[in-house]
């Protein structure tokens, strides 16, 4: 990882705060298009050696993750008449400071993971398990099923950054598949967030409490 | 050829029976491709074909377990799906259909597959498939349960997904970089290079992940829910197919670790989360009002029973991989019963059924019937199955799990007998149709046909399934009694 791709890293852990200190859907969602454009860079700055194979995933990543998906999201909030986070349990500033303790936790773990031969990669372990604890913050202190949908998609997102540090030694065919489950995946979720905002006339998915023992 | 041929016919018959808008032949699209996989797979049973598809796909004794009896529930599902269609015609109409065929094409790829990243792959695909079938009732408990079920499962397999890109490093720190990981039998041949924390944190993430998806609490909570608002026949795949497939994903895993000599980390963990859910189940069949509800958590107590039968190894392993192919057929063929309830009826909750004997004898026998089989009562197939993983346990050393297990298993026999019987016996409901009511042949005839085959393999098992239990309940530590 060159200097372009510390660059790059330290980028998508900002966006991951953005999101954490965000309140408006229609932003969080800009953010994640962001991020996404942010990930397709990163296959090209991961070191591996360019070919068919590093190409195809970056098109794929930019193509899924910062074109379809946010409209995706976009369509499923359109007809929502209140596009803001409402009440989340915890508010911007304790966001930060969990987002500051997951990626303390995260460098600290990953420097002392023990060394293995494929992953020469420094930047994207620490940045990868970030993510993917951010992603977590937001999936338990969120109640907007769209905010729940953002939240699946960092700690996804951070899941995909661990990928890379194996870029090279997946075979594309299935990278292209977990790619296509997600943008499957998405599209089922925004559907069903449409359903949610219809039927309950708000997005909050605390009131889907019906079923219990 | 044949192996791609298992895969590739649901997934085509799925694209077919979309594109296709008469209504008329949509059940003839999914008996016919359940029907065309039922015959490959015995196909594929005969000939134990090696490697197919460049390596991706290969027939294996753990693998047939599972996509045999994901094959004959489906085909029984199928048929059942034939007189529902007529009765109520689903919202989704072709999608229905197409989500079916695609579940099908899903799970054999998870089956068959022999590179881990693939077996991801078919893992969200099944949740993907199954995701619009439980929404098919389209009311606000149908979208509460879709819901759930999307995003405990889709944030459960992400997990499952790191835990394969972790088994990948570890994988490469045994042959170098560039030495493509995650080829199931490169892991097993080179399983003493492994790096050892790697793996060990690579079963965790997996055993969680793929765990969250058969239902293994704490991570259950979304089972309960989504099997419950299902339509029945898709209560029935969920159950019958679904979670088993989830189950030899965890397989797999426990496979490499196995093979690299780490089974006592591993096995704790199963035995742990196995009795854990026994416990759950048991606790919430207690005083369990929604009969279709009280499957779901006795699912949750079948899967519990499957990973505590794995962490006891030796011929409890055997026990556990007989229970699962009994269990599968058997929980099938009641919830394909509870549908026949739910449509008569026109409810769920257990104290406004009763006189079904009366009123249905059909399949008011199937579900007293089905309730012995699923306890593990002589002379069904889970009943040699028990009889192993109990002995297993006692052999091992460890009689308090066994007597753990018998204390849960008779609490959820009583909660499960009392509502059964209550909705069994009794006086037939007043209505305009006297009783008994005939029953529709599409209706009764495929849940009969699973407890058959239930109690065939009970009374005696073929050798050459005695066979493959004995060699895929060896690939995970296990042996033959």
């Amino acid at each position: 990882m060159d200097r372009f791709g510390d660059v790059v890293l330290l980028l998508v852990l900002m966006t991951n705060f953005a999101v954490l200190v965000t309140g408006r859907l229609s932003a969080c969602i800009r953010i994640m298009t962001a991020q996404g454009v942010l990930l397709a860079m990163l296959p090209l700055a991961s070191g591996a050696r360019f070919g068919v194979h590093i190409a195809v995933l970056t098109a794929g990543t930019l193509a899924i993750k910062a074109g379809v998906l946010p409209r995706i999201l976009r369509w499923a909030i359109r007809e929502a008449p209140v596009r803001r986070e409402l009440a989340p349990s915890i508010g911007p500033i304790g966001g930060v400071l969990l987002g500051l303790a997951a990626v303390g936790l995260a460098f600290g773990v990953a420097t002392r993971l023990p060394h293995a031969a494929g992953l020469a990669v420094e930047g994207l372990v620490p940045v990868s398990l970030a993510s993917l604890m951010m992603g977590f913050v937001v999936l338990t202190t969120r109640q907007k099923a769209l905010s729940l949908v953002i939240g699946y998609l960092m700690l996804e997102n951070g899941i995909y950054v661990f990928g890379l540090t194996l870029a090279g030694d997946i075979p594309l065919l299935v990278e292209l598949g977990v790619l296509l489950d997600v943008f499957v995946g998405v599209f089922i979720m925004g559907l069903v967030v449409f359903q949610i905002q219809r039927e309950l006339e708000s997005q909050d998915s605390r009131r889907l409490t019906e079923l219990r023992d | 050829m044949l192996l791609l041929a298992i895969v590739l016919v649901p997934a085509l018959g799925a694209v077919a029976a979309y594109l296709d808008q008469a209504p008329a032949r949509r059940a003839a699209w999914l008996v016919g491709c359940a029907a065309l996989h039922l015959a490959l797979t015995a196909v594929a049973w005969r000939l134990a074909p090696a490697a197919g598809a460049m390596g991706w796909l290969a027939f294996d004794p753990l693998g047939g377990l599972v996509l045999g009896a994901v094959s004959i529930v489906f085909v029984a599902v199928a048929c059942y799906a034939v007189g529902y269609l007529r009765r109520e015609d689903p919202r989704g109409g072709r999608a229905f259909v197409s989500c079916l065929l695609a579940f099908l094409a899903s799970a054999s790829l998870v089956a068959l597959t022999r590179h881990f990243g693939l077996l991801w792959v078919g893992m969200e695909a099944t949740t993907l498939a199954t995701a619009p079938l439980i929404y098919d009732p389209s009311d606000r408990h149908s979208l509460e349960a879709v819901w759930k079920y999307l995003m405990i499962c889709s944030v459960g397999i992400a997990l499952a997904l790191l835990g394969t890109f972790f088994l990948a490093t570890a994988h490469l720190t045994a042959v170098g970089p560039h030495g493509a990981p995650l080829m199931l039998p490169d892991l097993l041949a080179r399983a003493d290079a492994l790096h050892p924390a790697w793996l060990r944190a690579a079963f965790v993430f997996l055993l969680i992940g793929f765990g969250t998806k058969m239902g293994l609490a704490p991570m259950h909570t979304w089972l309960p829910d989504a099997h419950g608002e299902a339509p029945s026949p898709i209560s029935a795949l969920l159950s019958g197919a679904l979670l088993n497939v989830a189950f030899l994903a965890v397989l797999r895993g426990c496979q490499v670790v196995h093979a690299a000599g780490q089974d006592g980390f591993a096995r704790p963990l199963l035995i742990g989360f196995g009795l854990l859910s026994m416990l759950v189940a048991a606790a919430f069949l207690l005083g369990q009002e929604n009969y279709k509800r009280m499957l779901a958590y006795s699912s949750i107590e079948q899967m519990g029973i499957l990973a505590v039968g794995v962490g006891l190894s030796g011929v409890a392993t055997f026990g556990a991989l007989l229970q699962m192919v009994g269990a599968s057929l058997t929980k099938a063929s009641l919830f394909l019963v509870a549908g026949n309830v739910l449509i008569v009826y026109g409810t769920k909750r257990t104290r406004e059924v009763s006189g079904l004997l009366r009123a249905m004898p059909v399949s008011g026998a199937l579900l007293v019937t089905g309730l012995f089989a699923i306890s593990a009562a002589p002379p069904f197939a889970l009943f040699p199955g028990e009889l192993a993983l109990l002995a297993g346990a006692v052999r091992g050393g460890r009689t308090w799990i066994a007597v753990v297990m018998i204390l849960l298993q008779a609490t959820v026999f009583m909660a499960m007998g009392a509502a059964v019987l209550g909705m069994a016996l009794g006086p037939a409901p007043a209505g305009p149709r006297p009783a008994p009511i005939r029953e529709d042949r599409w209706l009764v005839l495929p849940p009969l046909g699973l407890l058959l085959l239930v109690l065939l393999l009970g009374l005696g098992l073929p050798p050459a399934l005695r066979g493959a239990l004995a060699a895929a309940a060896a690939t995970v530590g296990g042996g033959a009694p």
